[in-house]
């Protein structure tokens, strides 16, 4: 029996001290110490977010501030409702544009670039995710903004915007900067990042099983939709959560293109703002208790939005193994 | 071996503490705030680096960051365009004083159209900023400019994203002129724009307007200058169409009484004279009564002191407007009787003038 208990003590994990050395205690306790740390932060953002904007909440009331778009600092009267669409449908547009694009780029790079070809284009993605966002947004204003504004909004308007159901969605004039620019750039930042998540995930899927799958017959996109994406899909989710939350709280590039109107427009190519754009254009400047108040309101707005969405993707991935129980 | 560790970082961190705050010689002041006279405050920062060697590290934020670091006490001086309310300075224990006037000019990009051959009035700039007048080729504008061909374009209004001095002073003219602008928006450093883009800085509403076809902005004259905009004519109180120069900023102040405005409170848009520029606005240095840091808040006043006295070249470059030296005296009278040391000691001395 004592030999047992020995053996039982000697196991890795088994918490007698004499079993550990020096060096695995500190780890172990650098690293209860970091993931102590990180809910600390969390926690502390969360309390901060809330007292800060407790005053904003407590004059307007939550849905109401949530659903306001009047933003006025004279009368001090503020609603968070234009910066929170904006937000989302530059986002949205992001994802819309982004995701088939980068989804391609990841199956270009896994599945059918010849093999001098797969290192350059996975650097220059790589490279793309470097350059940092204010570039982004100097470049969206300078270049891209023109070139959208003479040549591709009037082809647009011109041809969606006649469309019965979607068309009030392309009208605007014809300035390049407009909620519908903000979310190009931001397409164009992500893609970068969802591609790179994407394809390290396509890489893990073991050879044997794509081979397996050729082997019997399959397409190539019967090989990714059937074997390698059910393998990956909590890696490729991740990597579109990774994106969106960028995109969602991007600042300086949607600053520069979005327009800073504190306006709700129907149509996508009408000037409008963010939430990040709204705190960092008016944060330096808000005087008064109120303004302040309303700006780290925004703030705690995006928090929950970001909290919201990684919750439906979560519950999107559980759903989605549940029914490859039920399948097969 | 671990509190050996803790006790030693600690005393190094306080010798070097120490060491910083015991230094007396002060080479670089710290400033914070309006965008509008960024220009002439790096000219002559560099200037007097060449001087003196001082540096002076400005960050032109605008005027509500200025005014909420000094407040916090993080930079030795704020600035502001928008004068900071008597009562306020009162609360705080700070006082201010002008440095510089300007002007704020309407700038546009509209083809075929050069600088200075469009005339605008208060009542017609308001309206397009309120979204009312929403065509180049309106008939009210045309009523102003007969003979000039006007496109058929959309007007795009261009405003500050943020909020700003700048801004302070074009609403007061616009408050002024037009009671519709007055009850609708208001004067203030960031108002709720009824139509257009904003553009971050002066910066971004320049960049925005040289962008944009058809495009009205305002800017501080020192940035339609030097990115060389056009600007436009306007209607000033006496009925005459002048166009943006110095001279004409220095018409507007010459009648500003300065004297009967407790702590320089004076509002300088819309004033009486024949050649005077309808939206002229004087910026504020604003510093604390109490000098907790007495060389800093010394080498602050020696600074802007040498600028009243050789800086008004390079203000004149710019395009800029000089205090007069009334005013540079009353300046000086009131640094040497409001500003003390903790212990009472006056921190500006009649010796320290920079003449």
């Amino acid at each position: 029996m004592n030999s047992t208990a020995e053996t039982l003590n000697a196991l890795p994990g088994a918490s007698s001290c004499a079993s550990r050395s020096l060096g695995d205690r500190v780890f172990h306790g650098i690293s209860w110490f970091a993931a102590a740390g990180v809910l600390l932060v969390l926690g502390a953002i969360i309390v901060m977010l809330y007292t800060g904007a407790r005053p904003a909440f407590e004059k307007f009331g939550f849905f109401q501030f949530l659903t306001t778009a009047e933003w006025n600092p004279v009368t001090e009267v503020f609603g968070g409702l234009s910066p929170l669409i904006g937000t989302l449908v530059s986002s949205a547009i992001a994802i819309i544009i982004g995701l088939p694009v980068s989804f391609g780029i990841a199956l270009f790079i896994t599945e059918m670039a010849p093999p001098w070809l797969k290192r350059p284009v996975g650097t220059a993605i790589e490279l793309l995710a470097a350059i940092p966002s204010i570039i982004y947004g100097m470049w969206g204003l300078f270049v891209f903004a023109p070139f959208f504004a003479d040549h591709i909004q009037p082809v647009l308007t011109n041809t969606l915007g006649k469309l019965p159901l979607i068309g009030p969605l392309f009208q605007g004039p014809p300035l390049g900067i407009s909620v519908f620019s903000a979310g190009i750039i931001l397409a164009i930042m992500i893609i970068p990042f969802i591609s790179s998540v994407m394809r390290d995930v396509f890489e893990t899927v073991p050879t044997e099983l794509r081979e397996s799958a050729f082997g019997v017959g399959s397409t190539t996109w019967e090989v990714v939709w059937n074997v390698v994406l059910p393998l990956t899909k909590v890696g490729a989710v991740g990597g579109v959560i990774l994106g969106l939350g960028r995109a969602m709280g991007e600042t300086m590039a949607v600053t520069f293109v979005i327009g800073n109107a504190h306006e709700l427009h129907a149509a996508l190519f009408e000037p409008g703002n963010s939430i990040a754009s709204t705190i960092a254009n008016e944060f330096t400047e808000a005087d008064g208790e109120l303004y302040t108040a309303s700006l780290i309101g925004l703030g705690l707005i995006l928090f929950i939005i970001t909290f919201i969405v990684l919750a439906l993707a979560k519950l999107m991935l559980v759903r989605m193994a549940a029914r490859e129980g039920r399948s097969t | 071996m671990f509190k050996h560790i803790v006790s030693s970082v600690a005393a190094v961190v306080l010798s070097f503490s120490a060491m910083v705050s015991s230094h007396a010689e002060v080479t670089q002041m710290n400033g914070a705030g309006a965008t509008f006279p960024y220009p002439i405050y790096a000219k002559w920062a560099s200037a007097y680096q060449k001087a003196t060697g001082i540096k002076l590290n400005y960050q032109s934020i605008g005027s509500g960051g200025g005014i909420k670091q000094i407040k916090k006490k993080t930079v030795d001086f704020g600035a502001s365009d928008a004068p900071m309310k008597p009562e306020e300075l009162d609360q705080y224990g700070m006082i201010q004083w002008p440095q510089i006037m300007g002007g704020v000019v309407p700038v546009i990009n509209l083809s075929g159209i050069d600088s200075g051959k469009l005339r605008l009035d208060g009542e017609t700039l308001a309206s397009i900023f309120l979204g009312r007048i929403k065509e180049w080729n309106d008939k009210r504008i045309a009523a102003l400019n007969p003979g000039v061909s006007l496109p058929a374009e959309a007007i795009t209004v261009v405003h500050r994203s943020d909020g700003s001095g700048t801004t302070f002073i074009f609403t007061s003219y616009l408050a002024k002129v037009s009671k519709d602008w007055e009850k609708q928006v208001g004067n203030a450093k960031a108002v709720s724009w009824p139509a257009g883009v904003g553009g971050k800085g002066n910066e971004g509403v320049a960049s925005y307007v040289k962008r944009i076809k058809g495009s009205i902005g305002y800017v501080e004259y020192a940035y339609a200058l030097q990115n060389q905009m056009t600007y436009t004519l306007l209607q000033n109180r006496d009925g005459n169409y002048v166009a943006p120069t110095a001279a004409n900023f220095q018409a507007a102040a010459a009648g500003a009484e300065w004297d009967k405005a407790r702590h320089y409170y004076l509002i300088l848009t819309d004033q009486p004279g024949k050649d005077a520029w309808p939206i002229t606005g004087a910026s504020f240095i604003i510093v604390y009564k109490n000098a907790e840091h007495p060389e800093n808040t010394a080498a602050v006043l020696k600074f802007f002191d040498w600028a009243f006295h050789h800086g008004g070249a390079m203000a004149d470059e710019l395009d800029y407007v000089p205090m007069p030296d009334k005013v540079v005296k009353m300046a000086e009278h009131t640094w040497s009787s409001e500003i003390r040391t903790a212990s009472g000691k006056p921190v500006w001395m009649d010796n320290m003038v920079q003449k």
